[in-house]
């Protein structure tokens, strides 16, 4: 039995976990996945947000504007890249000029710190590429950018670290609670039991919530299609560019990534396949007319690959972050939608103070705060990389042309606590086939690292768990002669 | 009399060519649709004695590669290209192996070789 | 800091060439890099046939027309290194490579020849909506899976594009005992070989369906299905068009980009129809002493052409070291110019003091064109017109210019290729 269970390894789940992680308390989190990171966590804008959007005394402005201050540090701790390259709204019609001067006031009552609105000459100094019809902008120099799958598996890895168990391809199918008070989680590998649990399911959030109570929660899936360009198109502009925001949501945004391709998107559809995150026709031909519209001569045909995700979206637009009424010691983290990935630290930092109290908790003495990211040879010298491959001659050894990953860095994220066992899971580590050929050249040379470290056959490697095995079987002849 | 209608394959005009023939007295009354003498002399070969070269690997022991290429050293008739990957499948030879080294000799009856295109050093 | 007269960047069939012909020419000190564990390049898994007509007169399997080659870079005891990536060169031919064995190091070049070849188009960069399931490989990827590392992606394939290697590629998995239910192409036309289409896809009752492509793709996980669409002139699907097939395997054969991310490094500059550099006529890009031939700097059809253009720029890398860098460039320079149906010309410019007696102009059209005239007009003149019974986007044509005849000619400044209906 353990004192904790988190239900989802996705930024939120990883964050409360890492907070958790910092008290005696035996924790363990419970993923339906392979991995860490693959739901709403691995699909997004990718975008460290200022706070300037939620509405005024809500929730989520307060995590938003709260998680913002803290990535700083904790990116440090956790030796993950994150710039605050700062984000513009950009308004291209004059009657609409107001609606910056609404967002700058909301801004300023939410606490955001550094907010200035521009005008039409000091944003097209800013930011050259904005469109000709640039009226003015907000701009938010603390809103960032960082990468989700790093921050999420940092999170993770620091967690587990610090003895927080992760049981992977565990999905949650039922739960009660008997008269002891004790929840039983019943799944695909057998029954879990907890004392208290959190759900930080993203768009299933609803579905483990319902298990519980009586009042009956609604998680829409919004998927929104992006479109991610080539690196040598990265720099078109240096800040996040939004346009002014509708009911949907953020609109459209164009955006560095802090691996320095160019992200553009998202689109904002409701579903009720809570894994419907496929792309449509429709939907990227729909964002490039948007992302057109604010961000002049954007390179389209520089697509190195779109994809989409799944926003947790929830009918008021609102974080629930609380222990649910009638299900005493079950803890809602539901409707994390964006600022999801910027707020996680914070919604961490309430959910472990939250239980600290509830459970007095106490604190660990020796708390690992800081954890060790895989190393990066290019940011050595020539000479420090000609050491490290004398000692370590797999960094040597190049396996991802596009992004220049080395078998030494594929062996570290193989490895390390929490290590991959896929190619998406080498990829969201390392980055090996994330680049312009798109794994094209590097998947079989991954698959054969997998196959020698893990003992895998290669019949059995995946992309990214579950049936989504690379390769069927040998060829005809290989058992040839022995028929 | 047969009537075909084949594609020739001596330029990338791909002309639509169409044959008549008989195939038991291995005889071609006409070929049309052709616009130079290629095109005539491919479906003469085409509609009586389709041949094709046949490549494929087989599993190699003990060598520097798990694989070895294979082709037939000539073409072979195009109705005994299955029967000669069967035979290909069933063959399993040892490094090291040089080019033209024979690994099936007369594949299927066909009076052709299946040699092996690459070079596999012992590991 | 090491150094080489002449470094070649890859030991695809353009290296190779490019290393005996440069020998050949009499420079002793040249250096080969090879990512890859064993010179040959992407022809090692090209075990099919049909390589090699123009230059042995024979049909070689893609690693016997590596070898023959192979065998000269080895007799002429050309140095060579394996599993060796190039990381940089600089624009003065400082190249920086790293290898397991040797560690990060540096060599200076003193002339450089680009041979890195080409890859493959991804779905990314198609935009095919729908899932990102496993399942979905280039041609290329499964080529090698099936033919070096001997896997089978699937049973039940399904190919968009109708390239070369993925017309080999329907045929491979046909005889490997899959099931290929359909190749679907964009265009209104074929970008691979006659003979392909016949002996790789009608041979086995393949489907070829021109004027399509995949508008969705189904399963999670594992690809499960795709849906393909008949597309009208401007490349959109026509609703009410659409076929579902079942599936397991989706190839793509959509096309091949030169691979020059090392070339913009060096601050080459680039052609951005063949996305390679731009060359002069003994293939010297932007920057003098860096030379490209190959896929590198426009994609071929035939490696036979790749290896007599790997000649030249290995012959041009010689002279270059053997004149120490001093060639003097005169202000003779013609400029060729690509037009009406010409996509690109390489070289683009020919300097005539410098030209050899007889070059070779390689270009592209754009379009099917049957019944129609090359023409080469000196400046304004037409001076060459040449009957075509067919041209296609597939097939690269060339001319051949004769130095004599042009520096006949008063005052030459450009030379202009088009496609003329009379």
């Amino acid at each position: 039995m353990y004192d904790v269970i988190i239900i989802g390894a996705g930024v939120t789940g990883s964050a409360v976990a890492r907070e958790l992680s910092r008290y005696n308390a035996s924790v363990c989190v419970l993923e339906k996945c392979e991995d860490v990171c693959e739901g709403t966590s691995k699909a997004n804008s990718a975008i460290i947000h200022a706070g300037f959007d939620a509405a005024e005394g809500s929730l989520m402005a307060k995590m938003n504007v709260r998680g913002n201050e803290m990535m700083g540090k904790l990116a440090e701790d956790l030796d993950i890249p994150f710039k605050r390259n700062g984000a513009m709204v950009v308004c291209i019609h004059k009657e609409a000029l107001d609606g910056l001067k609404t967002l700058y006031d909301r801004g300023i009552k939410n606490g955001v710190k550094e907010l200035r609105i521009l005008t039409r000459e000091e944003a097209l100094e800013l930011e050259p590429n904005l469109s000709d019809n640039v009226e003015g902008a907000l701009y938010a120099p603390t809103s960032g950018i960082i990468c989700p799958f790093l921050l999420n598996i940092a999170m993770a890895e620091n967690a587990a670290d610090n003895g927080v168990d992760f049981r992977f391809n565990t999905k949650v199918e039922d739960i009660c609670r008997d008269d002891k008070g004790i929840w039983h989680l019943r799944t695909n590998n057998g029954e879990y039991k907890a004392r208290y649990v959190v759900n930080a399911a993203g768009v299933s959030a609803d579905v483990i919530h319902n298990m519980v109570s009586e009042n009956k929660i609604h998680i829409t899936p919004r998927r929104g299609d992006y479109c991610l360009l080539d690196k040598e198109v990265g720099n078109h502009v240096s800040h996040t560019i939004f346009p002014q925001p509708t009911k949907l949501g953020k609109g459209v945004l164009v955006s560095p990534t802090i691996h320095g391709n160019l992200i553009v998107g998202p689109t904002a559809v409701d579903l009720q396949d809570k894994e419907g995150n496929n792309t449509t026709a429709a939907g990227i031909s729909d964002l490039i007319a948007k992302a057109n519209d604010h961000v002049k001569n954007l390179p389209m045909r520089k697509v190195i690959t779109s994809f989409a995700g799944l926003r947790a979206h929830e009918a008021n637009h609102e974080f629930i972050i609380k222990e649910v009424e009638d299900a005493p010691h079950f803890i809602d983290c539901a409707g994390i939608e964006s600022p999801g990935l910027t707020s996680c630290p914070a919604i961490g930092e309430m959910v472990g103070e939250m239980l600290k109290e509830k459970m007095s908790l106490t604190e660990k003495e020796n708390w690992i705060s800081k954890r060790k990211g895989i190393l990066n040879p290019q940011e050595l010298t020539l000479e420090e990389r000609n050491e490290l491959i004398k000692k370590e001659p797999a960094y040597g050894n190049i396996i991802c042309r596009c992004e220049s990953i080395s078998e030494g860095e594929i062996l570290d994220a193989i490895h390390r606590t929490l290590g991959a066992r896929s190619l998406d899971g080498v990829k969201r580590r390392t980055r090996a086939g994330m680049g312009r050929c798109q794994a094209g050249f590097c998947s079989p040379r991954v698959m054969e690292i997998l196959h020698r470290e893990l003992g895998l056959p290669m019949e059995e490697i995946t992309k990214s768990g579950g049936r989504s095995t690379i390769v069927l079987e040998r060829t005809k002849g290989t058992n040839g002669g022995e028929a | 009399m047969e009537r075909k209608e084949l594609t020739c394959i001596g330029c990338p005009m791909g002309c639509q060519l169409t044959v008549e023939f008989d195939r038991e007295k291995e005889e071609v009354y006409s070929v049309t649709g052709n616009t130079c003498m290629i095109g005539d002399k491919y479906a003469r070969n085409e509609v009586l004695h389709p041949e094709r070269t046949v490549t494929s690997t087989v599993t190699v022991d003990g060598g520097d590669k798990p694989r070895l290429s294979v082709k037939t050293s000539g073409n072979i008739p195009k109705d005994k290209i299955f029967e000669c990957m069967k035979a290909i499948d069933a063959v399993r030879v040892q490094a090291p192996v040089k080019i033209g080294d024979v690994v099936i000799e007369n594949v299927c009856g066909t009076g052709i070789n299946v040699v092996a295109t690459r070079n596999i050093h012992l590991l | 800091m090491i150094s080489y007269d002449i470094v070649i960047i890859g030991g695809g069939p353009a290296g190779l060439a490019a290393a005996v012909s440069a020998r050949n020419c009499g420079v002793e000190n040249i250096l080969i890099l090879e990512r890859d564990k064993e010179l040959g390049g992407i022809l090692n898994q090209c075990i099919h046939n049909g390589f090699g007509l123009h230059t042995f007169k024979e049909e070689l399997t893609g690693p016997e027309y590596a070898d023959r080659f192979i065998q000269k870079v080895l007799d002429l005891g050309i140095e060579y290194r394996l599993n060796t990536m190039v990381m940089d060169i600089s624009e003065d031919r400082v190249v920086t490579a790293m290898s397991r064995e040797d560690g990060m190091y540096q060599i200076q070049a003193g002339a450089v020849v680009l041979a890195m070849g080409c890859r493959e188009r991804p779905r990314g960069a198609l935009n095919i909506p729908g899932y990102r399931p496993a399942g979905i490989f280039s041609a290329g990827t499964a080529q090698r899976l099936v033919n070096i590392e001997g896997y089978m992606p699937g049973r039940e394939v399904v190919i968009l594009g109708s390239g070369d290697i993925g017309l080999i590629m329907a045929r491979r998995m046909t005889l490997e005992g899959a099931i290929v239910k359909v190749v679907a192409e964009l265009m209104p036309y074929s970008g691979g070989l006659k003979r392909n289409i016949v002996q790789c896809l009608n041979d086995f009752h393949i489907p070829l369906k021109l004027s399509h492509t995949v508008v969705d793709i189904e399963g999670k996980d594992h690809i499960t299905a795709v849906t393909i669409a008949q597309v009208d002139s401007h490349n959109k699907p026509i609703p009410g068009t659409e076929e579902r097939y079942t599936c397991d395997t989706l190839l793509l054969s959509c096309g091949l980009i030169p691979e020059n991310e090392l070339s913009n490094k060096a601050g080459v500059k680039m052609n951005p129809v063949t996305n390679g550099p731009i060359v002069n006529e003994g293939l010297e890009t932007s920057i003098p002493g860096i030379f490209a031939c190959g896929n590198v700097l426009h994609v071929h059809d035939l490696v036979d052409y790749v290896s007599e253009e790997a000649e030249r720029a290995g012959a041009s890398a010689a002279r270059f070291v053997q004149a120490d860098g001093k060639i003097e460039r005169s202000e003779n320079v013609v400029k060729l110019i690509a037009t009406d149906g010409v996509r690109y010309t390489v070289p683009c410019t020919i300097d005539l003091n410098n030209m050899d007696e007889l070059q070779t102009v390689h270009f592209r059209v754009g379009a099917v064109y049957t019944n129609c005239y090359v023409s080469v007009y000196y400046n304004d003149e037409r001076m060459v017109h040449i009957k075509k019974k067919i041209m296609a986007p597939g097939e690269m044509e060339r001319i051949m210019l004769q130095r004599n005849r042009l520096l006949k000619e008063e005052d030459l400044k450009t030379i202009t290729i088009k496609i003329e209906a009379e």
